[in-house]
């Protein structure tokens, strides 16, 4: 092999093969894939009657009426959205360019909106309840994946986004019952999850452990230790340790008057308002000051970052115990935001959905919390299709948000880089 | 994440050193085996810790231990000794009137570990070409649906039936795990997103053709599925008084068979090298996408081999969407703690199944909650792949580059 064939093999393919193509026909392939699905609904499952969109409650400052449309018609108007937006991006990609970046999200959009209409027919979709909904599920994944986004910018993969979702649930109820202060609650899952975080870093950094491996095994121990004390204390005496009392929502004025938005967004717990923060503030950090330029070079070069003076496993293990943090405020979102007690494995593979919103955002802190709200969203789509009834046997509708989502990695993002030294181990310049 | 990092580290040829004994001696006592056993020694220290400060005994002890010290210890022995006597007595050996019933928890545990096995073998197989495989859960849950489905559907004669059956798993699990590997070698599809988001399609899946006649019992209104076949059950490996079936010697089959694919065959040579750098491969003429779908519908098969040993052997009477039972999950930490080798992963398997069998021991029998026992296996994992730490403890000297 000559050296310019060994070059030409090492850059990047052009044929959309690996992902890498511009023009690539996944998305309109996809587009197509779920137009035809929602005209075949239309079609061999015709829909009588009409669908309402419930937008506020009577009792709101500024109450919208609620809209109600036919949903047989409407259904067709919005899958003639869909073929209209797919021909777009096919007209694109044969032009030989990108589609256009705002057509996958309205396209999104046009299909859910089908989906309801279709589904509910007869019935009223609860808006602000759909949404609402989607934002509690999404609360935990978004911690989660900013924790997971901080952990991988600076080179260590962090599968125990688990655990520290798991270990900040469990400590947070059990202080905020002691305390009887659910803010003092709220401060113990920090704690929790960092420390967490520092037994993954230190295993990983200092020890040379695999990081998945610790990871993963995080989980696992995390899992069994609360497990174990929630069997043998918790639960035995639930009233002196498991009794936490829930945060209070907090209205914002003004805002919190809004429709639609002021009850989904702006009448929420302290937790929330600490998201809109957290997502800010990582995104400010990493992208716009000098500290994140230092973590996002030892996630990427960390030879070259130790070259240039950055002491690369003390910031390694700074970072990844401050991203532990992070994830351990969004467990307590599980006990103190929602639930009130601790519930064994209460977490429930959040932690790796938050890890998938990380992959899926492509490592950044917006686009990762993004996907968690993606997420969240259609788990909430779940429950609330299966109150409305739809003509399809349940688990075809529990299941569909599942599959949406496998299509859309696969047909609209397609292949996402990581960062360059995640998973890797320092061992120092030798 | 692309680049998981194959929990694996080469070990590097060296020449014998001269003084061969001094050798041996070294690598004794420096060795990964002692550091392994420092390792389960101090997981089961860390875990009598726990087990203590949650007793009563203890807790009333504890108080006056500068008066009456002995009283401590004598509760501390009864609460850490009876926990342990019942792991062991629930995994291996129960002094029963007869040989075959004492040895009864052994079998057990190699029930146990079986689906543990091959479905660590399906996640160990991804691991080695870098790929991270969460989806051994959804290929065990639709592996048993088909397996179920063509051990109670189909009515062929003894031994055609069997295979049939443990084909239809396979290939049920193949099926699976092949969608992710097609999706990440056609689109760039992370496995990760794909196999967490397949799970849960399996699992909805798996419940709607158990509500079905695909799967269900005429004339029940539980998710039940039929039970299989005589002809179509995996035979007891040691009689009907014991539980391990014959799942168990095709786990073993499969270990030998993953063993020879990664170490003596052109293809497991391809895994590997696309493992350690799909860059390099490609370069050296590998298909990697090809290698990506490969691998995947392999691991997918192994894991389909679990989901059809436990619907054929270990539940024949009629299985329920928790057929499952956490294998995929558990199967990550099997692959993990046996480094992605065939043999490690025996092991382990072996190990975690005896863990599992002496876990419910424990809690019926000492009322010690059954996560004590991930408590255990996590910290052996732990221990077990930091040498450096368990030799600083026991302040043992590094061994000599590349010896680790």
């Amino acid at each position: 092999m000559t050296p310019t064939q060994l070059l030409r093999s090492l850059a990047p393919r052009r044929d959309g093969h690996a992902g890498t193509a511009a023009a690539s026909w996944r998305t309109p392939v996809t587009m197509a894939v779920l137009t035809l699905a929602a005209a075949l609904a239309a079609a061999l499952g015709p829909r009588t009657g009409t669908t309402s969109f419930r937008l506020s409650k009577p009792t709101d400052v500024l109450a919208l009426p609620t809209a109600t449309v036919p949903a047989q018609a409407a259904t067709v108007a919005l899958t003639l959205v869909m073929a209209a937006l797919c021909t777009a991006a096919a007209l694109r990609v044969r032009a030989g360019r990108a589609p256009a970046r705002a057509l996958a999200p309205a396209f999104g959009t046009a299909f859910v909106l089908a989906l309801l209409t279709w589904a509910a027919a007869g019935a009223t979709v609860p808006v602000v309840g759909l949404l609402g909904g989607a934002l509690a599920l999404s609360i935990p994944l978004v911690f989660g994946a900013m924790g997971g986004v901080l952990s991988e910018r600076v080179g260590v993969v962090n599968v125990a986004i688990e655990g520290q979702l798991l270990a900040g649930a469990c400590v947070s109820a059990v202080v905020a019952t002691v305390t009887g202060q659910p803010l003092v609650g709220l401060v113990a899952a920090v704690v929790a999850g960092a420390l967490v975080a520092t037994v993954l870093a230190v295993f990983s950094v200092r020890y040379l452990v695999d990081q998945v491996i610790v990871g993963i095994v995080l989980n696992v121990l995390v899992t069994g230790l609360t497990g174990f004390f929630y069997s043998t204390a918790l639960a035995p005496d639930a009233a002196r340790l498991n009794a936490p009392a829930r945060l209070p929502q907090i209205a914002l004025p003004v805002l919190g008057d809004l429709p639609v938005v002021g009850p989904v967004l702006f009448r929420q717990t302290v937790v929330v308002y600490a998201m809109y923060v957290v997502v800010a503030v990582v995104w400010v950090v990493l992208f716009r000051t000098r500290q994140g330029l230092r973590i996002r070079a030892v996630g990427e070069h960390p030879e070259a970052a130790d070259t240039v003076g950055i002491d690369v496993r003390a910031t390694r293990v700074r970072v990844v115990a401050l991203a532990g943090a992070v994830a351990g405020l969004g467990g307590a979102y599980f006990t103190l935001g929602s639930v009130g007690g601790f519930g064994k494995d209460m977490t429930a593979g959040a932690g790796f959905i938050a890890l998938a919103a990380v992959i899926l955002g492509g490592w950044h802190p917006l686009r990762a919390a993004a996907a968690a709200l993606l997420f969240g969203f259609v788990s909430n789509l779940q429950n609330v299709l299966g109150i409305v009834g739809s003509p399809l046997p349940s688990e075809l509708m529990l299941m569909l948000p599942y599959l949406v989502t496998v299509l859309a990695v696969a047909g609209v993002v397609g292949k996402v880089r990581a960062p360059a030294a995640s998973g890797t181990a320092y061992e120092g310049a030798s | 994440m692309s680049d998981v990092q194959t929990p694996v580290r080469e070990q590097a040829h060296q020449e014998p050193p001269p003084d061969r004994a001094g050798a041996v001696l070294r690598a004794v006592t420096q060795g990964r085996v002692t550091t392994s056993l420092l390792a389960v020694l101090m997981a089961f220290v860390l875990g009598a810790l726990l087990v203590c400060l949650t007793d009563d005994r203890v807790a009333a002890a504890a108080p006056y231990f500068l008066r009456r010290p002995g009283d401590l210890l004598a509760a501390v022995g009864q609460a850490v000794g009876g926990a342990y006597l019942a792991l062991f007595q629930g995994a291996v050996w129960a002094p029963r009137d007869t040989f075959a019933a004492s040895i009864r928890p052994l079998t057990d545990s190699l029930m146990f570990a079986t689906p543990l096995i091959t479905a660590g073998l399906g996640v160990a197989l991804a691991f080695r070409v870098g790929m991270f495989n969460i989806g051994a859960r959804g290929q065990i849950l639709v592996a048993a649906a088909c397996a179920g489905w063509a051990s109670s559907s189909l009515h062929l004669p003894v031994g055609v039936h069997v295979a049939v059956a443990l084909a239809a798993g396979l290939a049920g699990g193949a099926l699976w795990g092949g969608i992710a590997g097609l999706l990440k070698a056609r689109t760039g599809a992370h496995e990760v997103i794909v196999t967490i988001m397949l799970n849960y399609v399996a699992f909805y899946l798996v419940s709607l053709l158990l509500r079905t006649p695909v799967l269900q019992v005429e004339g029940s209104a539980n998710p039940r599925s039929r039970p299989a076949d005589a002809t179509a059950v995996l035979p007891p490996l040691f009689g009907d008084a014991h539980t391990t079936h014959a799942g168990f010697v095709l786990a073993l089959l499969a270990v030998a068979g993953v063993w020879w694919l990664l170490d003596r065959s052109a293809l497991g040579f391809r895994f590997r090298a696309v493992g350690l750098n799909p860059r390099a491969a490609r370069v050296a003429g590998i298909d990697v996408e090809r290698v990506y779908l490969v691998v995947m519908v392999l691991a997918g098969a192994l894991a389909g081999l679990a989901g059809a040993g436990q619907v054929l052997g270990t539940v024949t009477t009629g299985f329920g969407v928790s057929i499952e039972a956490g294998i995929g999950f558990e199967a990550i930490t099997v692959a993990l703690l046996g480094r992605s080798r065939p043999l490690g992963v025996l092991l382990a398997g072996l190990l975690f199944g005896a863990f599992k069998a002496g876990g419910f021991a424990m809690q019926s029998m000492q009322a010690i909650p059954v996560d004590l026992v991930l408590v255990l296996q996590s910290l052996i994992v732990l221990f077990i792949a930091a040498p450096p730490l368990v030799r600083a403890l026991f302040r043992i000297p590094a061994p000599a580059r590349g010896q680790e």
